[in-house]
């Protein structure tokens, strides 16, 4: 093969496959994921301890920003979680040619975004 | 083949069985939190409390916990390898990933069993 063939390998002027963008926000959610495992425990921690401090975990819910961050926690989750499915169905050998691949990544971001507008919708 | 000591399953293979099997439990555990509290409109601490005070709930949720450290382990370090090529700085992400889901591990059982 020609080494000195052209090659472009600068992210910021290619066009991603559908694919490859359903993936690489599996990968942001997974890391997001990662931190946010903290907000949860902290969560379940005021859930559990007693009945006051689980009234004040609801109460903080009336702030927007705590609202905010919840959602996003649940935007990452609900993502991680519909992309997470297909690619274990992948892993079966279900969706791998190029079209169908294409079709389940296209399946996974609408998913992907219903989710995260319930999770919206659950939150405020 | 290449031994590599970071990884956890000491293979690419047993890492992506531990991914996988640890996907499909905190996929369950997330449905069944979702479905619990959609099903409960107006949940209050009493019905909360008591679902986690069941033995069976501790079982599972200790099941997720543990999920969560193997499988953010092998995410994190694959994200790490990918990405991160000075050897040293690797090592220390890698660290910081362990020190994070350690901290995890014990305060989760902390608050899982003082219940
Ligand atoms: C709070 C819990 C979770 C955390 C912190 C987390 C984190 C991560 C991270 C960091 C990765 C690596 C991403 C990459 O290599 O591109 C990953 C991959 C993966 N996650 Fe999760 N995840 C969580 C929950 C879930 C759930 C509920 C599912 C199930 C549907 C899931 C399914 C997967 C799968 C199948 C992979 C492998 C992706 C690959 O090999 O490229 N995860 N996760």
């Amino acid at each position: 093969m020609n080494s000195i063939r052209p090659k472009n390998l600068d992210l910021s002027t290619i066009e991603l496959p559908l694919p490859a963008k359903a993936s690489i926000i599996h990968r942001v959610s997974g890391f997001i994921l990662f931190f946010a495992v903290a907000f949860m425990l902290s969560a379940l921690a005021a859930s559990l301890e007693s009945a006051e401090s689980f009234a004040g975990l609801k109460a903080a819910f009336d702030n927007g920003l705590v609202k905010f961050i919840a959602w996003g926690i649940l935007s990452a989750l609900g993502y991680h979680f519909v992309a997470g499915i297909k690619h274990l169905l992948m892993d079966m050998g279900i969706g791998e040619t190029k079209e169908s691949g294409r079709t389940g990544a296209m399946i996974t971001l609408v998913a992907g975004l219903i989710v995260i507008v319930l999770a919206g919708v659950w939150v405020w | 083949m290449v031994a590599s000591v970071t990884n956890l399953g000491r293979s690419g293979l047993y890492d992506w069985v531990i991914q996988r099997l640890t996907a499909v439990i905190l996929a369950l555990y997330t449905l069944f939190l979702v479905g619990f509290v959609a099903a409960s409109p107006d949940l209050q601490f009493a019905q909360w409390q008591g679902l986690f005070a069941q033995t069976w709930m501790k079982v599972f949720s200790l099941a997720a916990l543990m999920s969560i450290c193997g499988h953010a382990w092998v995410g994190m370090w694959t994200i790490s390898t990918d990405y991160l090529k000075n050897a040293g700085v690797r090592f220390l992400f890698q660290l910081v990933c362990a020190g994070f889901l350690f901290v995890y591990l014990v305060w989760g059982i902390d608050i899982l069993w003082s219940v």
